[in-house]
């Protein structure tokens, strides 16, 4: 049942195929049994999992469940469960249960979606490489010698590894499109404010945004249908009309102009991702679609841009973890002082210290016009940039990393090579547009991604030309070596 | 050395919203601690603040009473620092792009003149909450009631040059404030706070000496007490040699004394910057035309009509015009009594005295309007004179009633009955032979004057009861006979 | 970017940083500042600086009490309380 989709999935439960106790009960001892190599979630909510499975299959017996019912589907460790541990990857938060759910869990909730755990991640999604989680970092189901991307490592590679069909994911810098293409899976980060960011906790505000792991594109619409709405409790959600993602997908895309930005052709990116991408472009181009080279002049700022961005916005945002109402505390602190120094300080691993102290050296007095203010110029033209691609083009196409998956430790010493993982993918949400990775090859025994990048609110459209690529290749059917035989 | 004392106040609000600036929480005072706090006012993970409507409908409506320009765009900013009182490790503030530009509040002085106090900028801010002292095993208690309590920040130039001036910027923020609604003014519950900027320089210096803040000011009192103080201090230190301390000192209403502030204020850098979590806010002119429609009178034209329409001088209008209650009280009784000038004077005197030695304001008095008006009444129909109108008043401030039973009860009517002032009259004149002789022998103009002896005499043998036209006259009639006898 | 200063932004952003980590940590955020100094490279010349992607406004919320007391929920995760209170070490103002 583990390499069902979720459509399929859906189907069958409707059908009366299996049960939602059945799959969920499979799925839970699947996470047990398989889990501990790939370190996938950092906990696992059986009881949970199984009481909502009961009552979905009430649901479903009475037959008007609603779309996701009895879907066991996982959690990004970043969304606030009501009575389920979130840690957001962070000793600040290991014994943090909040009394709330985030939107983004709500509506699954209302969707009828069984939540079997929560993903492991980097902390507080600050990582490409998953390997900052202080619950240990998740190995990449293709190979285990090598991190499957970041931060929403664990939601990638659950999914790869087929322990669920479908998982949350939140988007920063890359945080879904990365681990998705080095995970092999269909990773989907929508617009800027079309999913709520209540009860997600903070990393950079302006540039958050939730989305979806799944292995297909279908699957990707399902989910974003449920995950989109409007939301008045958090400010920068846009209410904007949902669209029926699933009723476009198997819209023709002849005639569709894709553009390639020869900026995400250039220096540093790998011979075999290249091959890949660019194959994939000529199957576009057989199907009907026409290639157009454009250019996102300003896309080498983008990264300057984001490590003067992200990290300001966090520096605050995780100001708010001070070891008073909630969270780690030191012990025995002598003085105030010593209870937010100590608290913080054990709390908060490297990697977040590393950013909070760029975020305050950014904002500090003398040094704000030089780089907050000069970073939100560029990335005004950044957004420039792209607005006046999609004057000519209907989706943006390159690779989403430049390499495949690296191994572990060959990184996370030298934090600009980390960063430049998110080379291709940074842009975008400085921008706030919807972008995608899907499956597109191997390199080696490894999987490539290809990015795609739509208009503002044009998630259909991204997932129309994702899935008419599925439907014409294997790409998203290929799984990892130990799953062979696994049936 | 003449000094000169440059004053500049910056004004904390509290808006009389239902909920805080960023959550549906009450805002109500007085609640168990920690019970109106809500997750976003706790910061608890992932939360994220929804601004309150009529947070700035409030602080619009405060910029167009002062003429100032309203920001048809404002932003809200993060102001980073660490305190157990603020949540988020910042307060969400505004600084560049505030709700309320530049404006100008007219105060009046005591010499009847009026001087205008630039008003830099007003900003919409949320509150923190409280740290509590009380020992908890060495420990503070910390009450997020308050945090989240929609303020605005209204900052002045350093316009104010004494005490006085400070003080009547703060009642005529005060008066507007209430008069438009927007504030209770309620200053014991801290609704309205100061923070006064001082320095001082000599008299013909034109650049400011350094200047100290001093915070936590909620009354008048206080207020004035504490620029007297530092202006003393500040005049101490340079004339011992010493240069002032650019510092931030907290003043403590029960000692009375000021102190500069343990936590090096210039050791912070608050790492400004626009808060991501929240939208540029607009506000069309209709939108603002729309709230000025619905701005009520304001304490400068309500002056203008006290003028015209109850014939008051411009200082009495500006001192009953200025707080709304006591207007109102004003209206309710000048109306009833019909004498708008009687009603000023026991307004401005006996009441305010009373209200200011028992720490009260007027909505708290034990006398009504419709009650003092009773009482004026009465002494312009004759019933009592203005003496005796006091003890009455006094007697009613007790609770004892109003004033036709306090006069009844204590039987304080004047005596009008002319049988029994001739017979008081006919006493005092066989008792005082040697007066009445000189009387007698005196110039006939010299004898107004003597008149007085005898008025005198006469109202204490009444018990201050004699009705003084009618003792007048009997007297001068029988004293006028004894002489041309 | 010396350890000091480093030292300077840690108390800023109360953190306790060691030394060793000080030194660490300086020598890494050297080079993501030589990173973001491409910025300045940029020719933003009447460029408004850009706070959010999108060009929303904010919408405002009615004056409606939406929250009850849930103190005792809320204060559940919290270290240390006692009657109805957050605990700190004394607070010196």
């Amino acid at each position: 049942m583990h390499n069902l989709t979720i459509a399929e999935l859906v189907k069958g439960l409707q059908n009366k195929t299996f049960s939602s106790q059945e799959l969920t009960q499979q799925t839970l001892d699947r996470i047990h049994a398989v889990d501990p190599t790939f370190n996938s979630f950092i906990s696992v909510s059986d009881e949970r999992a199984l009481q909502q499975a009961k009552a979905a299959d009430a649901l479903l017996a009475k037959g008007d469940a609603p779309t996701l019912c009895g879907v066991p589907i996982a959690q990004k460790d970043i969304f606030c469960t009501n009575g389920t541990l979130t840690t957001c990857g962070s000793k600040m938060l290991h014994n943090f249960v909040p009394p709330y759910d985030a939107t983004v869990v709500d509506n699954y909730n209302a969707a009828g979606a069984v939540m079997v755990g929560k993903t492991n991640m980097d902390e507080f999604a600050m990582g490409s490489s998953n390997e900052t989680s202080f619950f240990g970092s998740v190995k990449n189901p293709w190979d285990t010698n090598c991190v499957p991307g970041g931060s929403s490592g664990g939601s990638a590679a659950a999914v790869a590894a087929q322990l669920v069909a479908g998982a949350t994911a939140t988007d920063t810098g890359g945080s879904i499109r990365q681990p998705a293409a080095l995970c092999g899976i269909t990773g989907l980060k929508p617009t800027y404010g079309r999913v709520s960011r209540w009860g997600m906790i903070a990393f950079a505000s302006s540039l958050d945004q939730a989305g979806t792991m799944t292995r297909t594109a279908e699957d990707a619409a399902i989910m974003l249908q449920t995950m989109a709405s409007y939301d008045s409790k958090d400010s920068t959600c846009v209410d904007h009309p949902i669209d029926d993602y699933r009723a476009s997908l198997n819209n023709s895309i002849e005639g569709l102009t894709i553009g390639l930005p020869k900026e995400y052709f250039g220096e540093g990116l790998d011979p075999g991702t290249q091959a890949r991408v660019e194959e994939a472009i000529k199957q576009f181009e057989s199907m009907g679609a026409k290639v157009k080279e454009i250019s996102l002049p300003h896309s080498s700022l983008s990264v300057p841009a984001y490590y003067v961005i992200a990290p300001a916005e966090c520096s605050a945002n995780l100001s708010r973890f001070d070891g008073v109402r909630y969270g780690h505390r030191c012990e025995n602190p002598a003085d105030l002082e010593d209870l937010y120094k100590r608290s913080r300080g054990e709390g908060f691993g490297d990697e977040v210290k590393r950013r909070i102290l760029v975020g305050a050296y950014a904002l500090s007095a003398g040094y704000y016009d030089a780089y907050y203010n000069k970073a939100q110029k560029v990335r005004r033209l950044i957004k420039q940039d792209f607005v006046d691609a999609f004057k000519d083009v209907d989706v943006i196409m390159g690779p989403t990393s430049p390499t495949p998956a690296f191994e572990f430790g060959s990184k996370s010493d030298d934090p600009i090579a980390m960063y430049l993982e998110d080379i291709y993918t940074i842009a975008t949400n400085l921008a706030g547009l919807p972008g995608m990775s899907i499956p597109c090859g191997l390199v080696g025994d490894k999987p490539v991604g290809l990015q795609l990048i739509g208009n503002y609110f044009n998630e259909a459209k991204l997932l129309n030309v994702a899935h008419q690529f599925q439907q014409a290749t294997h790409f998203h059917t290929l799984a990892p070596q130990f799953l062979k035989g696994d049936k | 050395m003449q000094w000169e004392t440059v004053i500049g106040l910056e004004v904390h609000v509290q808006l009389a919203t239902q909920t805080k600036i960023f959550s549906g929480a009450s805002t109500v005072f007085g609640a168990e601690p920690n019970t109106q706090a809500c997750a976003i006012d706790l910061a608890m993970p992932g939360t994220l603040p929804s601004p309150n409507a009529k947070a700035f409908e409030y602080a619009i409506l405060f910029g167009l009473a002062i003429d100032a320009e309203i920001g048809e765009r404002s932003v809200f900013e993060r102001k980073n620092y660490f305190y157990p009182d603020l949540p988020k490790g910042y307060q969400t503030t505004q600084l560049d792009e505030p709700i309320v530009g530049a404006g100008i509040v007219d105060i009046a002085l005591e010499d009847g003149t009026v001087k205008p106090i630039r008003i830099h900028h007003a900003h919409l801010e949320e509150d923190a909450g409280k740290s509590l002292h009380e020992d908890f095993i060495g420990m503070s208690g910390i009450d997020l009631n308050r945090a989240g309590t929609p303020l605005i920040e209204i900052v002045s130039e350093p316009d104010m040059r004494t005490k006085e001036e400070a003080v009547a910027f703060a009642r005529k923020l005060h008066s507007i404030v209430t008069a438009i609604g927007i504030g209770d003014g309620d200053m014991s519950q801290g609704s309205m706070r100061f923070d006064v900027n001082i320095s001082v320089r000599p008299k013909d210096q034109a650049e400011y000496g350094t200047r100290t803040e001093t915070k936590n000011l909620n009354s008048f009192k206080f207020m004035e007490r504490c620029i007297e103080q530092e202006v003393q201090r500040q005049i101490e230190v340079i004339e011992d040699g010493g240069t002032i301390r650019q510092e931030t000192r907290l003043y403590n209403g029960d000692t009375h004394t000021a102190r500069a502030m343990r936590s090096k204020e210039e050791a912070n850098d608050y790492r400004y910057f626009p808060c991501p979590d929240l939208l540029p806010v607009h506000f069309t002119p209709e939108a603002i035309e729309a709230l000025r429609a619905t701005l009520p009178e304001l304490p400068d034209a309500r002056k203008t009509r006290f003028e015209e329409n109850f014939g008051l001088s411009p200082y009495d209008a500006t001192i009953i015009a200025l707080d709304a209650n006591t207007a109102a009280f004003f209206e309710v009784c000048a109306k009833q009594c019909d004498d708008a000038k009687l009603t000023a004077n026991w307004l401005m005197g006996e009441m305010a005295s009373q209200l200011n030695s028992n720490d009260l304001t007027i909505k708290d008095s034990p006398i009504t309007a419709e009650q003092l008006a009773g009482l004026i009444t009465r002494i312009k129909d004759g019933t009592i004179s203005s003496k005796i109108a006091k003890k009455v008043f006094e007697a009613m401030w007790q609770g004892e009633g109003d004033a036709d039973t306090v006069i009844e009860k204590q039987g304080l009517k004047q005596v009008s009955d002319t049988g029994a002032l001739e017979k008081i009259v006919d006493d005092i004149i066989a008792a005082n032979p040697a007066q009445v002789a000189n009387f007698v022998n005196a110039e006939p103009e010299k004898r107004k004057k003597m008149l007085g002896f005898f008025v005198g005499q006469s109202m204490k043998a009444s018990k201050g009861q004699a009705n003084p036209q009618a003792l007048n006259q009997i007297l001068m009639t029988k004293l006028n006979q004894a002489a041309n006898s | 970017m010396e350890p000091s200063e480093i030292q300077k932004l840690a108390n800023l952003a109360m953190l306790d940083i060691n030394e060793e980590t000080a030194k660490e940590t300086a020598s890494s955020i050297t080079d993501v500042l030589a990173l973001i100094d491409q910025l300045q490279a940029a020719d933003t010349d009447g460029v408004a600086p850009m706070a959010h992607p999108l060009d929303a406004v904010q919408v405002l919320r009615a004056d409606n009490i939406t929250e009850s007391d849930q103190r005792d929920t809320l204060m559940t995760v919290a270290p240390q309380t006692d009657s109805g209170l957050f605990l700190v070490p004394k607070v010196v103002e």
